[in-house]
């Protein structure tokens, strides 16, 4: 009959309207259960997969929740516990970059020998194509993405030129953003740097051993003994044992020694005041370039 | 061609050509990866015709061009015509593999056009003639297509350079190579590349609208009484319902369409000489940006094409993996497309919206395990990057078991008996499914014509053989169908996906030697898959270098709009919006 498909049609419609309304007069709409109140009207809202009626979220007020893989734009890592920058300019992440928007110097000492660490290091955010190569590809997990997607402003240059300063952000943030992720490479490297350690250990045994066995050859020769074989081996055990304790001491810190923890987290508040600020003064720029 | 002899005979026997046609075949092609036969060029068109009279390759899929100059590889030693034009032919009745054909053309030298043997090599000779200069003889319309007619040279040659031009291949050596951050477009514009061709006057330049006709030839006689006058009608750049900057040239009498002309090249950003300078890997996330809906499938059929030229082994699980993402991906598009060709209807957003809400629940899930919503960026030669993250398969089913389910039912319910719906796309559009092939249309168009004819199933891919779906088919090849066929495969890949989400198995997820180091080995490989538009497929040849030679990409947005001009002569100028709606194009794709 005609006329019935259109009936049809208007009543699907109405079915959508009638829940959205049946949601929106709960006290708590499906919508904003399980949601973070940041106050004033604004939420960070984790859409449930089987929310029914209304979908919209009121952005900017309300945000979603982002997932952690969430790829946006590079950071550079600050390693709070060893207190220094993990990339070492090794410049792998320049190579495989799509779009070819890293530009990565590479730092010298007074000899001006290249070191591993980089002295300037740009990404340029208008090229980047968010694809996380050099996240997947750097070997010393110095590169992350972040999840600040809010980058808006009126000048692309400088603006958007982000460099080492502006991308660095304490291991921390990292950790914050991408818990998962942070938990499996913390345990990776975990067991790489204690195999490494191992392997350390063994290699100054053997030095040892060798070196003994030099000693006891001069020995022969000199008839001068200065430390026995095993002596030496004693010694070197010791020297890993305390390099370990060492090492163990230092991750272990966190809220032991006061100074050490004190410098770290003035350090830590340092950099994000420091983010925020050029965060600020970038929006200010771009203001003025445009007025 | 001192040994052309020798090879002349075998190779004709095994394309099962007529004996009067056997020296035709001049020369063989890299055996190793996927062979090809070199036909003499002024034979070409007696082969193809043989190819699809006699063995029934009625479907031309690919058409493209090689620029060789200063190509480095083995195997065209002692050859010097510069350019080659690919011909990939398959058969829709019989489904299986493709035939590629060769023909060698000297620099400047022209070839007999395809247009009439197999219509719908249209727009592909028309682009190889833009991008790489090569003349086809007997085309009716041989104009710039991507580009606009005032630019100079053509850029797919290999010895072209664009106007910011750094290096051949990436990495490039510095972006910034006084040590100095600067950026290539505040250096003088225009200054690598202000030449035009000889003769040329920008000022007194007018783009020429009498072509509009040419190709269509209007049916516009001589009547001796009153007659009403036939006018232009740019439809464009933009509006038509807003698929993206896209023009068509129409010529009216009253509401009524004569000729119609799609016009593109917008959004052109020479996307294949992008990738001839990318690394194979760094195409990757390239192609994402083709048909920006579907970045799963353009990832798989990417990466389909590179395993099967490196030989690339996928592990079980990855397979899985690729299968629901494209699946789920296609759910999307068909969702997309149904809104939409209902707003082109005039159904102003409702539907629209009501079609994405689940693409919304979807992209989600897309977002958790890729990062990107759409830019996804998430296959990798030999698998796929991440594992799901925790509660992705529990989502994941709850959408593909009980969300989609109930949401399909209710766009049916809302649309499909809808008195409006079946007034404006009963009958309008309408082209016969032998046409359609004839024009090198793929996908959901040609099903909605009766024409079974799906990749997943002719030549299955991945591991669509394990699956229990159907291929759902439509006898009445108009707009009305082309809607509705797109309902029914959703809910075949939600059937899909309900099968892989319960099969799959744990396990690795990446195979090895994919990395960005990757060298494929040097030949020649068509990979294509059942994109939700139609066929995407990618030719790729190497010189067993770390940048593929040639990356080209068959895309179906492109070549369906092949139809779109026989498809609207007739009808009224408000159904041409949405006999474009239905074709379902995404200019990311067309213009690339
Ligand atoms: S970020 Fe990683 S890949 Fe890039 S230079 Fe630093 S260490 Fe190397
Ligand atoms: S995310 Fe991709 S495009 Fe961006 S800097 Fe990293 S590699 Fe380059």
């Amino acid at each position: 009959m005609f006329g019935t498909g259109l009936l049809k049609g208007l009543g699907v419609t109405l079915k959508h309207a009638l829940e959205t309304f049946e949601d929106d007069r709960e006290s708590v709409p499906d919508r904003y259960k399980g949601s973070l109140d940041l106050g004033n009207n604004r939420k960070v809202i984790q859409q449930p997969i089987d929310q029914e009626g209304l979908l919209t979220i009121q952005y900017p007020e309300e945000k979603r929740l982002l997932p952690e893989r969430f790829r946006y734009i590079p950071m550079l890592i600050w390693d709070s516990e060893k207190q220094e920058d993990r990339c070492t300019a090794c410049g792998i992440c320049a190579k495989v970059c799509p779009p070819q928007c890293i530009w990565i110097v590479r730092d010298s000492d007074e000899n001006g020998k290249p070191v591993t660490r980089c002295s300037e290091f740009y990404i340029d955010a208008a090229v980047c194509m968010s694809c996380s190569f050099c996240v997947e590809f750097c070997p010393f997990d110095a590169i992350k993405m972040n999840h600040d997607y809010e980058l808006a402003v009126y000048d692309r240059y400088p603006q958007l030129v982000y460099d080492m300063e502006e991308l660095t952000v304490p291991l921390e943030y990292y950790a914050a953003l991408w818990p998962t992720q942070y938990e499996e490479e913390q345990a990776r490297r975990k067991e790489e740097e204690e195999q490494k350690r191992k392997q350390e250990e063994e290699k100054a045994a053997r030095a040892a051993a060798r070196q003994a066995a030099a000693a006891q050859k001069a020995e022969a020769g000199a008839g001068a003994p200065k430390r026995s074989a095993a002596e030496l081996q004693a010694l070197a055990k010791e020297r890993a044992a305390q390099r370990q304790a060492q090492a163990q001491g230092q991750t272990a810190e966190g809220g032991g020694d006061d100074d050490a923890a004190a410098a770290k987290r003035a350090r830590m508040e340092d950099l994000k005041r420091r983010a925020q600020e050029r965060a600020r003064q970038r929006k200010l720029e771009s203001g003025n370039g445009s007025s | 061609m001192t040994e052309a002899t020798a090879v002349m005979d075998a190779p004709a026997g095994e394309l099962g050509l007529a004996p009067e046609l056997a020296d035709a075949v001049v020369d063989m092609w890299a055996e190793d990866t996927e062979k090809a036969y070199v036909i003499a060029p002024d034979r070409i068109l007696e082969v193809l015709t043989h190819l699809r009279d006699g063995q029934g390759y009625d479907f031309l899929s690919n058409l493209t061009c090689v620029d060789y100059e200063g190509y480095g590889g083995k195997l065209r030693a002692g050859i010097d015509a510069r350019l080659e034009v690919v011909y990939n032919l398959y058969s829709t009745r019989r489904g299986g593999g493709s035939i590629a054909l060769h023909v060698r053309v000297p620099e400047d030298d022209t070839v007999p056009s395809a247009t009439s043997v197999y219509p719908g090599a249209n727009l592909q000779e028309r682009e190889v003639y833009d991008l790489f200069g090569v003349k086809f003889d007997g085309h009716p319309n041989l104009r710039r297509i991507l580009l606009w007619d005032g630019f100079h040279g053509h850029p797919m040659r290999k010895d072209w350079h664009e106007a910011y031009y750094e290096e051949d291949a990436k990495p490039f050596r510095s972006r910034h190579p006084k040590g100095e951050y600067e950026f290539h477009e505040d250096k003088v514009p225009w200054a690598k590349n202000t030449t035009y061709p000889a003769g040329w006057d920008p000022d007194s330049w007018q783009e020429a609208v009498a072509y509009v006709p040419v190709s269509q030839a209007p049916q516009h006689e001589d009547k001796p009484h009153l007659d009403t006058e036939s006018i232009v009608v740019n439809l464009g750049p933009h509006h038509p319902s807003t698929h993206g900057v896209f023009r068509m040239l129409t010529r009216v009498e009253g509401e009524t369409i004569l000729a119609l002309e799609p016009e593109m090249g917008y959004l052109h950003r020479n996307h294949e000489k992008i990738g001839e300078r990318n690394t194979w890997l760094m195409n990757m996330p390239f192609t994402d940006r083709l048909d920006y809906l579907n970045s799963m499938s353009n990832n798989w059929a990417y990466a389909l094409a590179v395993e099967k030229l490196a030989d690339i082994e996928v592990p079980e699980r990855a397979e899985y993996l690729r299968v629901i993402m494209a699946e789920f991906s296609r759910i999307v598009n068909h969702a997309w497309s149904i809104g939409f060709i209902l707003n082109d209807l005039g159904a102003l957003q409702t539907p629209a919206l009501y079609a994405i809400e689940e693409r919304e629940m979807i992209l989600d899930l897309f977002e958790a395990v890729s990062g990107a919503r759409m830019m996804c960026n998430y296959m990798r030669f030999g698998g796929v990057v991440r594992d799901l993250p925790e509660g992705w398969h529990e989502q994941a089913a709850y959408l593909a078991n009980e969300r989609l389910p109930r949401a399909l039912d209710e766009l049916d319910r809302l649309l499909t008996e809808n008195e409006i719906l079946m007034a404006r796309g009963r009958g309008v559009g309408y082209l016969s499914v032998e046409d359609l092939i004839s024009l090198s249309v793929s996908g959901p168009m040609i099903r909605a014509g009766g024409l079974p004819y799906d990749i997943r199933k002719a030549e299955p891919y991945g591991i669509y053989d394990r699956f229990d779906f159907d291929i759902p088919t439509l006898p009445n090849s108009d707009i009305y169908d082309r809607y509705y066929i797109r309902l029914l495969e959703a809910r075949e890949s939600v059937r899909i996906l309900q099968q892989a989400l319960r099969d799959i198995p744990e396990g690795e997820i990446l195979g090895g030697r994919g990395g960005y180091t990757l060298r494929a080995p040097e030949g020649e490989v068509y990979g294509r898959l059942e994109a939700p538009k139609g066929e995407l497929g990618f030719y790729l040849a190497s010189d067993g270098k770390t940048q593929p030679w040639r990356y080209h990409v068959r895309s179906p947005s492109y070549i369906n709009l092949n139809a779109l001009g026989p498809m609207s002569v007739g009808y009224k100028v408000a159904d041409a919006i949405v006999i474009l709606g239905a074709i379902d194009i995404v200019l990311g794709e067309v213009d690339r």
